[in-house]
């Protein structure tokens, strides 16, 4: 050290232009460095986007390239076929529309209840085997979509695993995967009910009220099933980090003032939690509009189109129908709400992050 | 007052094994059933306890030549083996500059991957038909491979991680005279080995239940992975009766690597999956 301090001041006369030299080197370096990565990101993300934007606005029939001049332009149509046009694109995608929002309707607080619940007892301070179950909980969520797919399949069959454990309460489960009725149908004729004219007659978007109003089908309360058990162990993996931030002091101080366990949660604890809850929400939010894979494997949106989802559409347009403009068109409306979602997600976090070091940076300046 | 306690600690513990039951006993259901027989598997489906065991037939089935499992096995092992590689190589590299190489730029395009970051990969399905149809890769292993080297989130847990080693290393090294490779390679790098093995765990775990990708690359059922060709299995190409416990074993067997995997390096998924979280 002492003789690197020493050696320094010899190097000064030459020491102007070096760092002009090693900054080049730098740059060239990291320009090599991150192109790879970069390519790659390009390629595979950016150009395709732009590519599938050019072809949303084209007649293109899966035939040949659709980057020659022969393609018929289309302007917006695709688009305006998704929302104005009453045709079979609108009615998928707007079926499709009203079964994501059940979807996520039911998904999202099951997914998060569920996730907060086993996190506060798997925090618990004197549980036994506490690894063990936080590794059971956590397990389907890094289990492979089709496998685990393929077992709920099998466990919603007619005569399977799920109706077996229903008739144990004396329940007689339905055909899961062929019943196309809607939840809200069915409490509506269980109570006497019958579909009121108003409700058939009118509708938006080239749905029946009657239709918006379905629920969530049978087949649909299976797929949601399963997703909530797959997922709620990586959320319960969040709420447990910021369980574990909460500083002991607090509650220390709590149990000083004598509060009992419920006042505990519910004063202390659930709003210390706030900004995860918060997280947990948005990202199930996010994530649920993006369902795939599963609609694949146990009902291609079927029966009745009533487990049709954006993704799944866009999809069956493109390589089933060899409708690629249409397909394009719905991924994007698709991508939006998605992007919208996630803009205002991080928005509000920038915001709130933003607030919290204020106030953090205030409290310092006070001690 | 204690005693109500215990009650509660009781009920509670109850719970939570009930719980665990529900979260686990698919597995158990998987497990079991892919040793039954198909009509014991339809009359008895709770049963933990194949009836007639009948001993790995299914298993057998699977290798004997009435399904591709073993070329799915292989197209899978492919395909993690490259991804999880290129991923390593790129991630590392991109993540190195970005965080110390100042260059210019370089503020932008972290910005174009965090932006990116937030692009929902099932909206590219179509998309990515579109690119790999028009630079002539289609239905090729390429195809399967390339496009999973797009990982904007390795890049930037890579980052992450080199910010958060202390400069002064550098120094020393660069005092000795080493150039930007020979700082990344044999200073860096080495120093990077728990993000490194996060990294290498979160791509296995990705490109071996990657379905979405190989669903739009390639139609060439000698291309299929596990994923894919389960998903054939599914969708009827077997032919007679809805054979549960072949599509089951053939599943179990799917899950076991990531399994194992994930019993070895808990941890490593639980920080990948916070790091991604931060973003």
């Amino acid at each position: 050290m002492v003789a690197q301090t020493l050696a320094k001041p010899a190097a000064v006369p030459t020491g102007t232009r070096r760092p002009g030299r090693r900054h080049r080197r730098e740059s060239a370096a990291g320009l090599l460095f991150v192109s790879p990565a970069i390519l790659m990101l390009m390629l595979f993300m950016l150009v395709p986007i732009l590519m599938a934007f050019w072809v949303s606005l084209t007649r293109w029939t899966g035939q040949g390239s659709p980057f020659t001049s022969g393609v018929p332009f289309a302007g917006g149509t695709n688009y305006a076929d998704l929302f104005a046009r009453n045709g079979l694109e609108r009615q998928d995608f707007m079926t499709s529309v009203r079964n994501i929002l059940y979807y996520v309707l039911l998904v999202v607080p099951l997914q998060t209840a569920l996730a907060l619940g086993m996190a506060l007892v798997v925090n618990r301070r004197r549980l036994k085997g506490k690894s063990f179950f936080r590794t059971a909980f956590y397990f389907p969520s890094v289990t492979s979509s089709v496998a685990i797919s393929i077992v709920f399949l099998f466990m919603f069959t007619g005569g399977g695993a799920i109706n077996a454990v229903l008739s144990v309460f004396g329940i007689r489960g339905p055909a899961w995967f062929s019943d196309a009725d809607g939840i809200v149908h069915l409490i509506v004729s269980r109570l006497g009910g019958s579909a009121p004219g108003v409700l058939v007659n009118h509708g938006l978007l080239g749905l029946s009220w009657w239709d918006w109003l379905s629920g969530p089908s049978v087949a649909m309360c299976a797929i949601i099933a399963l997703v909530v058990w797959t997922t709620s162990g990586t959320f319960m993996l969040m709420f447990l980090a910021a369980l574990q931030d909460i500083p002991v002091e607090v509650d220390e101080a709590a149990l000083l003032d004598g509060v009992n366990r419920r006042q505990r949660l519910r004063y202390v604890i659930l709003p210390m939690l706030r900004p995860t809850m918060f997280l947990v929400v948005t990202l199930g939010l996010i994530g649920s509009w993006q369902v795939f894979d599963q609609i694949y494997i146990m009902s291609q949106g079927g029966p009745g189109k009533t487990t049709l989802s954006p993704a799944y559409v866009s999809y069956a347009a493109g390589f089933q129908d060899q409708n690629f403009p249409a397909g394009a068109a719905m991924s994007f409306v698709l991508f939006a709400i998605i992007v919208l979602m996630t803009v205002g997600q991080r928005w509000l976090l920038r915001d709130r992050d933003a607030a919290r070091e204020r106030r953090a940076a205030r409290r310092g300046w006070r001690a | 007052m204690r005693s109500r306690r215990r009650v509660g600690a009781l009920i509670g513990g109850g719970l939570l094994l009930v719980g665990a039951l529900i979260f686990l006993y698919p597995f158990v259901i998987q497990i079991a059933s892919s040793f039954k027989s198909e009509s014991d598997a339809a009359a008895d489906p709770l049963s933990p306890i194949p009836h007639p065991a009948t001993v790995a037939n299914s298993f057998a089935k699977l290798f004997n030549g009435s399904t591709d499992f073993p070329l799915w096995t292989f197209n899978s092992l492919v395909v993690t083996l490259f991804v999880t590689g290129g991923r390593v190589l790129l991630d590392s590299l991109a993540g190195y500059a970005l965080a110390r190489l100042r260059f210019p730029g370089r503020k932008l395009l972290f910005a174009g991957v965090i932006a990116v970051m937030a692009v929902p990969p099932v909206v590219l399905l179509i998309p990515k038909f579109l690119v790999l149809n028009q630079i002539g890769i289609y239905d090729t292993y390429s195809a399967m491979v390339l496009p999973l080297l797009a990982d904007a989130a390795g890049i930037f847990i890579m980052k992450q991680f080199f910010e958060s080693i202390p400069v002064s290393v550098e120094e020393a090294a660069r005092i000795d005279g080493a150039g930007p490779f020979r700082m990344y390679w044999s200073v860096v790098l080495p120093m990077a080995k728990p993000a490194l093995i996060t990294l290498t765990i979160l791509s296995f775990q990705g490109s071996w239940n990657e379905f979405t990708n190989v669903l739009v690359a390639v139609q060439n059922p000698n291309l299929y992975t596990l994923p894919r060709g389960l998903a054939d299995l599914v969708s009827g190409s077997l032919g007679a009766g809805t054979q549960y416990p072949l599509k089951l074993s053939a599943a179990l067997l799917a899950t076991i690597p990531v399994a194992v995997v994930f019993v070895l390096f808990q941890r490593h998924f639980v920080r990948g999956g916070n790091e991604g979280v931060d973003k």
